[in-house]
């Protein structure tokens, strides 16, 4: 393999700007007096010696350097000497852009280093993050039982939403079986927070669909799996996991016997 | 019962930090399922009255130069442990889950994108001096960036900004409360009067003669003007 595959990227130095903060930091004097021209000479031989060390130089640093060049021949010349471009009298001084963008890059250069400061301190702040707090209700639960006449008023409130659309339409075949809304009923309370009656039905596409939905919560019922609450007269009805208590839920999923496929 | 430590011991057992919003949302759902005397009042409580609060409650944990404090981070308020504490709180509940720290090329992009927001990647790339198509990647990667419209000029390149998690990586309030917000957010850099950059010894004119007649600055004496 040639030696050329082996160039070394020359990382020290972010950018150009970054070696230039840092050769005129090595002077010890302010950006806005420093000596650009003899910085400049300065960045070339670094320039000289990222290439004899067969580091590759980025060609951001090539460009500066000859802006830095560009800077020095004009210094060279006293003023009066100075070839005068026609129609750019106005030219703004290369060494004024320069130097702007030099002072620009080195504040954001420490807003970083505050930001990096920031970050590590960021690494030994700890936020409280407390247990959830499981309040014994004071007064016994206002969680009246359901009865399964409120469950029937409910569904059927459901299945209206069907009834009109379902005078004309495609037959699909029916993709839902008890057992199946079971296990999602299962899933859908597995956590602490209640299952609003109506969210139990929000993705249902057909009456078919709906009517299984509501046959595996009966049966769920049933095996005391869920409790079915109505938390106050005539507000939503919530469906919630029971409490843990139920031997009979442990093992295997519940089949129902004979799985039905609705009709 | 005082508003502030209401709001302490609601932000002592939440889960997550609380914005002022939710705060007041907590406050008027207590007041409406209790029949209590002393809830009620906080039914509905000024934005300002609210803000007035959590700024006294966060000085007077200050001041109690306690192992915790009361931040608000990204508009959320929290308690948090004083960094003092790490060794302790690390042997607790070991190190943090952190990210990788960001190396100095992502750091810089991402402080010329806090402080000039929102801006186009060739707009960072003269700040910078180098290119940033490196760097602007780990930052979407680790969503502390996003892109958020497009600069009308030409080629509408699209236009970057930081998102509240980078004001939570750094545990920031605000945009406001970066460094020396104002300074950067515009710098006008002054032009010096003069500068001072020639080299003595080179066949060049003192500095006065370099100084951009712009009024103002000592105007240099006329012997090496064209006359």
């Amino acid at each position: 393999m040639p030696m050329a595959e082996y160039k070394v990227q020359f990382e020290v130095f972010e950018g150009p700007l970054d070696l230039l903060l840092y050769l005129v930091k090595k002077e010890e004097v302010d950006i806005y007096e420093v000596n650009l021209t003899k910085i400049a000479t300065q960045f070339i031989e670094y320039i000289e010696l990222m290439r004899e060390l067969d580091l590759e130089v980025a060609g951001e640093f090539v460009v500066m350097a000859s802006t830095l060049m560009y800077i020095k021949s004009r210094e060279l010349l006293p003023v009066d000497q100075q070839a005068q471009i026609e129609g750019e009298e106005e030219e703004e001084d290369p060494r004024w852009e320069l130097i702007r963008q030099l002072v620009e890059y080195k504040k954001f250069k420490d807003a970083a280093a505050q930001l990096q400061t920031r970050e590590a301190e960021q690494e030994n702040i700890f936020p409280r993050l407390p247990a959830r707090l499981e309040f014994e209700p004071a007064t016994p639960p206002p969680r009246p039982e359901v009865s399964l006449f409120d469950l029937i008023s409910a569904v059927s409130n459901v299945l209206k939403r069907f009834q009109l659309k379902d005078d004309a339409r495609d037959i699909f075949e029916d993709k839902w079986t008890v057992s199946e809304k079971i296990e999602r009923l299962r899933q859908a309370i597995a956590g602490d927070a209640p299952l609003k009656f109506s969210g139990l039905f929000e993705q249902t596409t057909s009456r078919t669909e709906v009517v299984v939905t509501f046959l595996a919560l009966l049966e769920l019922i049933r095996l005391k799996q869920i409790v079915v609450l109505q938390p106050t007269p005539f507000s939503e009805i919530e469906i919630r996991r029971a409490p843990a208590v139920a031997p009979a839920a442990a093992g295997s999923p519940y089949e129902p016997p004979n799985n039905p496929k609705s009709t | 019962m005082e508003l502030k430590l209401i709001l302490e011991s609601v932000l002592f057992s939440a889960q997550k930090p609380l914005s002022p919003a939710e705060l007041r949302n907590v406050l008027s759902e207590a007041a409406e399922h209790s029949e209590d005397g002393t809830v009620k009042p906080f039914r509905k409580v000024k934005p300002d009255d609210l803000n007035a609060a959590l700024e006294q409650l966060a000085k007077d944990h200050e001041l109690a130069q306690r192992s915790y404090r009361l931040v608000c981070v990204a508009g959320s308020w929290q308690f948090v442990s004083q960094p003092e504490y790490a060794p302790w709180l690390k042997a607790l509940v070991g190190e943090k889950m952190r990210p990788t720290r960001l190396s100095q090329p992502a750091l810089e992009t991402l402080a010329i994108i806090a402080y000039r927001q929102p801006l186009t990647r060739a707009e960072m790339e003269q700040i910078r001096g180098v290119s940033v198509d490196g760097v602007m990647q780990t930052l979407h990667e680790r969503g502390l960036i996003e892109q958020v419209g497009r600069a009308e000029v030409a080629g509408r390149p699209m236009t970057y900004a930081t998102t509240s998690l980078f004001l939570e990586y750094f545990g920031l309030r605000s945009l406001e409360e970066l460094p020396a917000a104002d300074e950067l957010r515009r710098i006008p850099v002054q032009k010096p009067e003069s500068l001072l950059t020639v080299e003595p010894g080179l066949a060049t004119a003192p500095p006065e003669q370099l100084a951009l007649s712009e009024g103002g600055g000592p105007k240099p004496e006329g012997n090496h003007q064209e006359t």
